[in-house]
């Protein structure tokens, strides 16, 4: 274990700690966030009206079209001067969500994802595999900080070239590898054909996240790699991967409490349920200075659990996220929203575009395809220019989405209207 | 001189094309000339029809994507060079083909070859003036 010492901290103590930071926290962005002074004052709040960690339900909530509108650091809690660095993941149309860290932030995190790869069985000594990707998404660089943190070897290896990969996974001796689960299924699956024996090879265990998975791909991944499989969560609004963390008895996934406090909602009236109850997750940041955020909503649907753990660690732990309250997509890692589609479309002219996003996973790698009906305003009867057109769709499409998509232009009603939504979305993965 | 074309955008999956021609042949269209242009995902069908107004309203009511093009519809002496000598007059003008495609059937001993240029009033000219024949839209259509 990285920190005993808060990992094991008993409850009445980790709430008493919990309160004196979420005070703090409160404090802090009244003073300084302009936007939360307002919804506080809108609800007739002040910092002083916390009596105790269950008044965390009077505050209001923060939801991404919150970070969208005080684009990019009007939500910052600090002068500029004190971030050292941000990060930005694909917002739900055109702009990304930004956030940003101040130097302790980036030291508090770097302690989170150590405590995480200590409950991976890594240690110094171990060499570790990033495979996440680096730059703005907070994959790579939140793990290789905490690897570092733990004193561990880090191969700072990023996403992509498969070859590549498993070379360096065999000549350095790669004991803990770190990617989405597809991926980590994919490099096995090229292992396999390679001839490289992941089974009898020094990885010992795969640290994965990002992106939804399930307990057969768990199985899968265990048998093929001859690893234990971990789940990790995050999202970068709360601090990215590390928010919670798998421990060795696999049981859900241990929510860091010191520095987060979990809610799980009702997602039509907003109240706050029990522990065990299926819902909304929601985090109050309250270790963050750079960008803190209040009863923020994640979408992800989880349940809480807080029956003692054989690991001995007292934070609660929520199950693997079993769904969305809206139509994120989760594709290679990446968050896509359908309406960024519908953002291009609009962009090229399109008054009433009809799209579908059909997501696949062919062997183990998610595959999107966007369909869009061909209205006569699209249409040219010369190939070249529909070409160009598929060309330019499929240009803007991977610059708004970060992921590269196969453009089908379909005919008219090809796409099912349903009544009331239109479907956007077939997504035919099992996972 | 302008004819009158119907361009129809196709995704390539099975029975699309006999749909269209059943509708078509429903409401008593008749086709002239057809060319299909394709890539491995979609199709576009031009057509050349007795009634283009009166299809192109149809297909859109059948909910197909549709438009209409103008093309000149050019005699071809049937014989070897024939195709080449019109081409060499509208490749000397810096006159760009787009497409072209034949007639299924004769107006006479000529081939008859639809070309879709970019500069269709500049090849219309061109063409006359070099003693070439063009048939007007009516001719075309009744044929």
């Amino acid at each position: 274990m990285f920190n005993p010492e808060i990992e094991t901290m008993p409850r009445e103590q980790l709430r008493q700690l919990q309160f004196e930071r979420l005070k703090k926290t409160v404090e802090l962005v009244y003073e300084n966030v302009p936007f939360y002074k307002q919804i506080f004052k809108e609800k007739g709040l002040q910092p002083g009206d916390l009596k105790s960690l269950d008044d965390l339900k009077l505050l209001p909530f923060t939801v991404k079209q919150d970070l969208r509108d005080n684009y990019p650091f009007a939500l910052f809690a600090v002068p500029m001067s004190e971030v050292v660095r941000v990060h930005a993941s694909s917002g739900t149309t055109g702009k990304p969500t930004v956030v940003g860290y101040t130097q302790n932030d980036i030291d508090v995190w770097a302690e989170l994802i150590a405590r995480c790869v200590a409950m991976a069985g890594g240690g110094k000594g171990d060499v570790i595999q990033v495979a996440y990707g680096y730059g703005l998404f907070t994959g790579g660089l939140g793990l290789h900080y905490g690897a570092e943190r733990l004193g561990a070897t880090v191969i700072p290896i990023s996403g992509g070239n498969t070859r590549r990969q498993l070379m360096l996974m065999k000549d350095f001796g790669t004991t803990i590898l770190c990617c989405t689960p597809s991926y980590a299924l994919f490099l096995g699956e090229e292992a396999t054909e390679e001839g490289i024996d992941l089974i009898n090879g020094q990885i010992k265990a795969g640290i994965f996240g990002a992106e939804p998975w399930s307990e057969n791909m768990r199985k899968e991944l265990e048998k093929v790699m001859g690893i234990k499989a971990y789940n990790i969560y995050g999202l970068s609004e709360i601090m990215g991967p590390g928010v919670s963390m798998e421990c060795e008895c696999q049981c859900g996934m241990h929510i860091m409490e010191d520095c987060f406090i979990p809610e799980i909602i009702d997602p039509e009236t907003g109240e706050t349920l029990p522990y065990g109850s299926k819902g909304e997750l929601v985090f109050t940041t309250i270790a963050k200075e750079a960008f803190p955020l209040i009863r923020y909503r994640t979408r992800d649907i989880s349940v809480l659990r807080e029956e003692k753990c054989g690991c001995g660690r007292t934070f609660v732990r929520m199950e693997r996220v079993m769904g969305r309250t809206d139509d994120m997509l989760i594709i290679r890692g990446v968050n896509v929203f359908p309406s960024q589609i519908e953002s291009v479309l609009l962009e090229i002219g399109e008054t009433e575009p009809h799209y579908l996003l059909v997501v696949d996973r062919q062997g183990n790698l998610d595959n999107l395809e966007v369909w869009v009906e061909v209205s006569e305003k699209m249409f040219s009867d010369e190939v070249r220019k529909l070409e160009e057109l598929e060309k330019k769709l499929r240009h803007e499409i991977a610059s708004v989405l970060g992921i590269s998509a196969k453009i089908k232009l379909v005919e008219p009603k090809t796409i099912p209207r349903s009544e009331g939504k239109a479907k956007r979305v077939i997504d035919k993965r099992e996972l | 001189m302008k004819v009158q074309q119907i361009s129809v955008f196709l995704e390539n999956k099975s029975g699309r094309l006999a749909t269209l021609t059943d509708v078509l042949g429903k409401a008593g269209i008749n086709i002239r000339a057809l060319s299909i242009a394709d890539t491995s995902d979609f199709g576009i069908l031009r057509l050349i029809v007795n009634q283009p107004e009166e299809a192109f309203r149809i297909l859109k009511e059948a909910g197909f994507t549709a438009s209409l093009t103008d093309i000149i519809a050019v005699e071809v002496k049937d014989e070897p060079g024939g195709l080449a000598a019109i081409l060499k007059i509208l490749e000397s003008a810096g006159i760009n083909i787009e497409y072209l495609y034949a007639f299924l059937e004769k107006s006479s001993n000529d081939a008859l070859v639809v070309f879709r240029v970019e500069q269709i009033e500049d090849a219309i000219n061109l063409l006359t003036k070099n003693n070439v024949n063009l048939l007007k839209g009516a001719e075309v259509y009744k044929l």
